[in-house]
């Protein structure tokens, strides 16, 4: 291990802006494609039910008519 | 025993089969990836010693080359599926090309910008015109281009075939773009250090970088099958499986 | 079988001579996309020198890609490439025609024209020929190329914007050697090298580029 303290490893031998700019940025990329993803797939199913929940609605109200 | 395997392998290559089989592969390999990208970093920051030659920065490397892979494959796993969709008329290969390459995209310009933070300290320079990164540059414009034609097209079918012949044309592309922007790049600057051929990498490196590659695959197949199970609901919502998967996740909730 | 070729190049070019204007303006474009570098980087004559090959190759680049959506949007919206397509001719011999036509009506324009601008930028004359032998090796893979991105993006919404999105990227490794070989032949290593991958890459383009820009076309008139 070549680390004395936590304030070494952060300054990473004076290049702490490029490594942590570079790290940093790509977590921030997978959070929020995994946020962007998992989100779609809710509103998709979402969306979904409320359209089937629509035509059940519309399909019973034609039904009590007549 | 084959004739069991072909069967399994064409089940699976409908949606409605695909899709509960997706759902739980991926927290499968999204938990991979977590424990491979965290075993990747600590072998990278805690046991891999400082390069004697770049310092601390190379370790920019544990995510710029695994990103900078990824992105290529992921590409020619892209054209791979548009082929496999164009030859055999399947509808989910088109769709697994389209879940694919948002995140070449995104390990696209990781690699990027990785490089250009790795270059700063390294080159004196954000952005050198160099062979590596020119092309990985217009790997990004491709999967921008691909991303914008399947968008733009409203009718999914013939988003999915126009995406593929795109892929597909691209794909040809690669190697010839690769090789006329090293031929350039050769006549115009002389080579120059490259990230990858940092000398002498102790093994420790090495290995670090090979789990990182490893955890970013599990993290690539996780996201896309993911991403393949919101497409393939929003394709098949006129079916019948469709109706059963949405009346069971409102019973869930 | 020839006779469809011949016939839908003599159409095309037909049409193409009626709306002459067109040819002139992509011709108009590309000189002054050319004369504006100057403004640009200053009129200082060794720059200007330096820069000529790559100037005139991106002004002849540009100018093709505006001009890509002629090769099928008219017979798209009157409904002649459905015709076509249904005709039991195969397709790829008449496409391959329209692409001739374009590469007649637009590129050999701008390699007449070139010479003409090669002397605003002082270019030597050996190196002005083989600007020319370059971009005459080098624009059939343009045409070839971009008519792929043309039926791809038939008849869409933003089509342009999108064209270029899709081609500029595959048209780099052209440019890469339409303008290393003026270089290569100013610096004494010869322009051989670049001339023969273009000319193959023009024999790789003619070989494969019409089965895809068929399919394309399949795709987008369905």
């Amino acid at each position: 291990m070549s680390w004395g303290s936590m304030s070494e490893f952060l300054a990473m031998g004076g290049a702490g802006f490029y490594v942590w700019g570079s790290y940093g940025v790509t977590f921030a990329l997978i959070v929020i494609e995994l946020v962007v993803v998992l989100r779609r797939r809710k509103q998709v199913v979402n969306r979904l039910q409320r359209l089937r929940r629509a035509m059940q609605a519309s399909r019973t109200r034609k039904e009590n008519r007549q | 025993m084959e004739s069991a395997q072909r069967f399994s392998l064409f089940r699976y290559a409908a949606p409605n089969m695909f899709y509960p089989l997706a759902g739980r592969l991926a927290p499968m390999f999204a938990v991979a990836a977590v424990v491979l990208a965290l075993v990747g970093l600590y072998m990278g920051f805690f046991v891999a010693p400082t390069d004697a030659v770049q310092g601390e920065v190379y370790r920019v490397i544990f995510i710029h080359v695994p990103a900078a892979w990824m992105s290529m494959f992921i590409y020619l796993v892209m054209a791979l599926w548009s082929g496999v969709g164009v030859v055999f008329n399947t509808r989910l290969s088109a769709m697994m090309a389209q879940a694919l390459a948002p995140t070449g995209a995104m390990f696209c310009f990781v690699a990027l910008w990785t490089g250009a933070l790795w270059g700063r300290p390294t080159w004196g320079a954000y952005w050198v015109w160099d062979a590596r990164l020119t092309s990985q540059l217009l790997l990004l414009f491709l999967y921008f281009g691909f991303m914008a034609l399947t968008a733009a097209i409203e009718d999914p079918r013939r988003a999915d075939r126009a995406g593929a012949i795109l892929a597909l044309v691209g794909a040809v592309n690669v190697p010839i773009i690769y090789f006329s922007v090293t031929w350039w790049n050769t006549l115009h600057q002389g080579a120059s250090v490259s990230l990858t051929k940092a000398p002498s990498m102790a093994t420790t490196m090495l290995w670090a970088m090979l789990i990182m590659a490893l955890a970013s695959w599990a993290y690539t197949i996780a996201v896309v099958l993911w991403r393949v199970r919101g497409l393939i609901l929003e394709r098949e919502r006129h079916t019948e499986w469709v109706a059963a998967e949405l009346d069971a996740a409102e019973a869930r909730a | 079988m020839l006779s469809v070729f011949l016939e839908v190049l003599r159409r095309d070019l037909l049409l193409a001579w009626r709306n002459r204007a067109d040819v002139l303006v992509t011709l108009a474009f590309f000189t002054i996309v050319a004369c504006l570098f100057p403004f640009g980087v200053g009129s200082e004559s060794n720059q200007l020198r330096a820069i000529a090959p790559g100037v005139l190759w991106v002004a002849a680049l540009l100018a093709t890609l505006l001009s890509l959506h002629r090769i099928f949007a008219q017979d798209h919206s009157d409904g002649v490439l459905e015709q076509l397509l249904l005709s039991p001719e195969p397709a790829v011999l008449w496409a391959l025609a329209k692409i001739l036509a374009h590469w007649l009506t637009t590129a050999l324009p701008l390699i007449l024209a070139a010479p003409a601008l090669a002397l605003l930028f002082d270019m030597e004359q050996s190196a002005t020929a083989v600007l020319i032998l370059s971009l005459a090796l080098g624009t059939p893979i343009l045409s070839l190329l971009g008519a792929v991105g043309a039926a791809l993006t038939l008849g869409l919404r933003g089509g342009g914007m999108l064209l270029a999105l899709l081609v500029l990227p595959l048209f780099v490794p052209i440019l890469i050697f339409g303008a290393g070989a003026v270089d290569a032949h100013l610096s004494g290593t010869g322009a051989a090298a670049h001339l023969l991958l273009l000319g193959g890459g023009s024999l790789g383009a003619l070989a494969l580029a019409p089965w895809a820009c068929t399919a394309a076309l399949r795709i987008a008139v369905e």
